[in-house]
């Protein structure tokens, strides 16, 4: 039997009384970190979005609503919507891109997908504030793109693509696709490959036997890179100030501007709160689609 | 202010975040009579600075010179700072260094000292004039350390001709669009709208601030970026044509491509000022006004002129400074009369606000 059908068959399942207490001492280091740097300072900023900012940041504890007004207004949903906007695209293309990617890996001899692993993660031991001045220095009017796009003929006038939102999904793209790709190899690695072989000899055609066996079972890898990419991507703001030069800004930047430029705590952590909550849903989401791709639809 | 690091403020600025909730102040008017034969080897100076702002081995050069232990730490913006200076009532930080405007902020909260002058002899290098700027007359709290003021830096060979208006960055001809770009911190965002229009930059008038933020709007879609830290470099590569820059800036650029100029446009800019301020809470104030006073030593003072090419209020400092590095750098060839001639930025209390409200809007607008 393999891994993945396991989990699903009842025997699996202890009671989930006697189960609970046997995992509390492994789960408690993991609650308190979580209560400690996760639930008091989520706690801490849904507690700031009913006060007055101080002139120098901090509070001033008077009640007010006006946090949660001020953020209905269009500008700051225009914000919110144009990250979500911008997050979903890089998503989708990160899929796109690396879907074949990871499916190419998987089916390499165990050398080579060691070296190509290698290669996705390689990136991640330079800093990520000099990869992101690299795009820079690849896109700008003067960059080595346009140098060789007006080398090649290509071109006359150099073609504007620093500064741009097309930039920020570049470069959003470039920093999470591994994180796409990581989590997708792992699970197309793990099928059994008696599955796709039984489905071909049963006559299902290559096409056919992917539709229906790899990537169905596949979809679970997909969602959590889904979610590892677009989780981040919604909340960067360094690459929508370097890349973008700060004209298309995203919420994260909202956030950021919020606490250091305008000093706003309050309006900021009403903001970081909303970020929050809408990440949360996300990933609620995902794992309520992905709990009934594994187990299949609920009987009963 | 200069050097504003947005990216690295937000490392810092999660400090601050954690004093939040302990947000209290005591009050203070520094009256205290300081003792003038302090054995100063005693003491030790916690010292806040912008970093690469100061000699590298400053905290040993004062040490060797007064025995004092010191310790400098760097702070990336004004904000930070005052946040990090409000947030608790003993930030452990004897001397800060803030612009103008900020600490006549800090000194109407009572958190700076009272500066004894007998402790600091070397006042008498600065000009005249600077013992008179309106955030701080008489440099009861304050003592200036750079000053300088904002303009447009430009490469002839890319505008084709020399700007000589604010105008010519809010509505950059048809050929220059994209290819300039504009400060996005603090009043600097707002000045050249409020001075194209013929507005005080210490304005507090809504309307003012309205047209201001409406001109503003339609000149972004113009920008190719805005940008506080790199400006120059776009200048050197020739991506931008022309940017906003503070004059000291303008240098880093001009010391790559001489042709670079720097002008302040007709309707006139902004004066500001850094300055060195101690703090009502500190402990060790003789060795304060010892470090303050070791600045302002034109031997000492004048190694921000050479090297970070800002301009020092130091009259003997300036007089000293070798007319070939003028030369190459004209922002330091400004006169004090020509930078008397613009308006200094001061500090607007509650009404401060309408400015961070002015900037968060622009920048959020599509």
């Amino acid at each position: 039997m393999t891994s993945t059908l396991q989990g699903t068959t009842p025997a699996a399942r202890a009671p989930r009384a006697r189960r609970g207490i046997a995992s509390l001492p492994f789960l408690a280091p993991g609650t308190i970190f979580l209560i400690v740097f996760m639930a008091i300072p989520v706690g801490l900023l849904f507690f700031y979005t009913f006060f007055k900012r101080g002139r120098f940041g901090g509070l001033v504890f008077e009640f007010t609503l006006d946090n949660w007004i001020k953020l209905a207004e269009p500008l700051y949903l225009g914000v919110i919507l144009q990250s979500i906007v911008l997050a979903l695209i890089v998503t989708v293309l990160a899929l796109l891109i690396g879907y074949p990617m990871a499916y190419a890996i998987a089916g390499l001899s165990p050398t080579w997908r060691t070296v190509a692993l290698i290669a996705i993660v390689l990136p991640f031991w330079t800093n990520f504030l000099i990869r992101t001045y690299a795009w820079i220095l690849l896109l700008n009017n003067a960059g080595w793109v346009n140098q060789w796009l007006q080398g090649l003929g290509l071109t006359d006038e150099p073609i504007s693509m620093l500064y741009t939102p097309q930039a920020i999904v570049v470069g959003l793209l470039y920093m999470y696709l591994p994180l796409m790709v990581l989590p997708l190899y792992a699970s197309l690695q793990q099928l059994d490959p008696s599955l796709r072989e039984a489905a071909t000899n049963l006559g299902a055609s290559p096409w056919r036997a992917f539709r229906t066996v790899t990537l169905p079972l596949s979809l679970p890898g997909a969602l959590t890179g889904c979610i590892f990419v677009f989780v981040p991507a919604m909340s960067n703001f360094v690459i929508p100030e370097l890349i973008g030069g700060g004209k298309t800004i995203m919420v994260g930047n909202l956030v950021r501007d919020q606490f250091f430029e305008a000093r706003d705590w309050p309006f900021g952590a009403t903001l970081a709160l909303v970020l929050t909550l809408l990440l949360v849903l996300v990933i609620l989401v995902q794992s309520a689609v992905s709990r009934r791709l594994t187990e299949g639809p609920r009987r009963g | 202010m200069p050097t504003t690091r947005r990216i690295a403020a937000a490392a810092a600025g999660t400090i601050a975040l954690a004093f939040a909730v302990t947000s209290c102040s005591s009050g203070g008017g520094g009256s205290e009579t300081l003792d003038p034969a302090a054995d100063l080897s005693e003491q030790t100076l916690t010292v806040s600075i912008w970093a690469d702002y100061y000699p590298e081995d400053l905290a040993e050069q004062f040490e060797e010179a007064t025995g004092v232990k010191t310790t400098i730490v760097n702070h990336t913006t004004n904000e930070d700072i005052v946040a990090k200076l409000t947030a608790s009532s003993d930030p452990d930080i004897d001397v800060a260094f803030v612009s103008g405007q900020y600490a006549q902020a800090l000194a109407e909260q009572g958190l700076l000292a009272k500066l004894d002058k007998s402790l600091i002899p070397n006042e008498e290098n600065l000009y005249p004039e600077a013992l008179e700027l309106p955030y701080d007359e008489g440099n009861v709290y304050s003592e200036p350390y750079a000053w300088g003021t904002t303009g447009l830096c430009y490469r002839p060979d890319l505008t084709g001709y020399d700007p000589t208006s604010w105008n010519d960055l809010l509505t950059p001809k048809p050929e220059l669009v994209g290819k300039t770009t504009m400060l996005s911190t603090d009043r600097w965002l707002a000045m050249p709208a409020l001075k194209a229009a013929g507005n005080s930059l210490n304005t507090t008038d809504d309307a003012e601030l309205d047209a201001a933020k409406a001109q503003l709007i339609e000149t972004k879609p113009t920008l190719l970026a805005y940008d506080d830290t790199t400006f120059y470099t776009k200048l050197v590569s020739g991506e931008a044509a022309m940017v906003e820059a503070w004059d000291g800036w303008c240098n880093y650029g001009i010391a790559d491509n001489p042709d670079i100029t720097f002008v302040i446009p007709e309707e006139g800019a902004d004066l500001w000022v850094d300055t060195m301020t101690v703090l009502e809470s500190s402990k060790n104030k003789e060795a304060a006004m010892a470090f303050i006073d070791y600045i302002l030593d034109p031997e000492v003072q004048s190694w921000v002129a050479e090297n970070i090419l800002y301009k020092v209020p130091n009259q003997a400092a300036m007089e000293a400074l070798d007319p070939a590095l003028i030369e190459s750098y004209p922002t330091l060839g400004i006169t004090v009369d020509e930078l008397f001639e613009q308006e200094v930025i001061v500090d607007l209390g509650e009404d401060a606000l309408k400015y961070v409200d002015l900037n968060a809007e622009v920048l959020a607008t599509n």
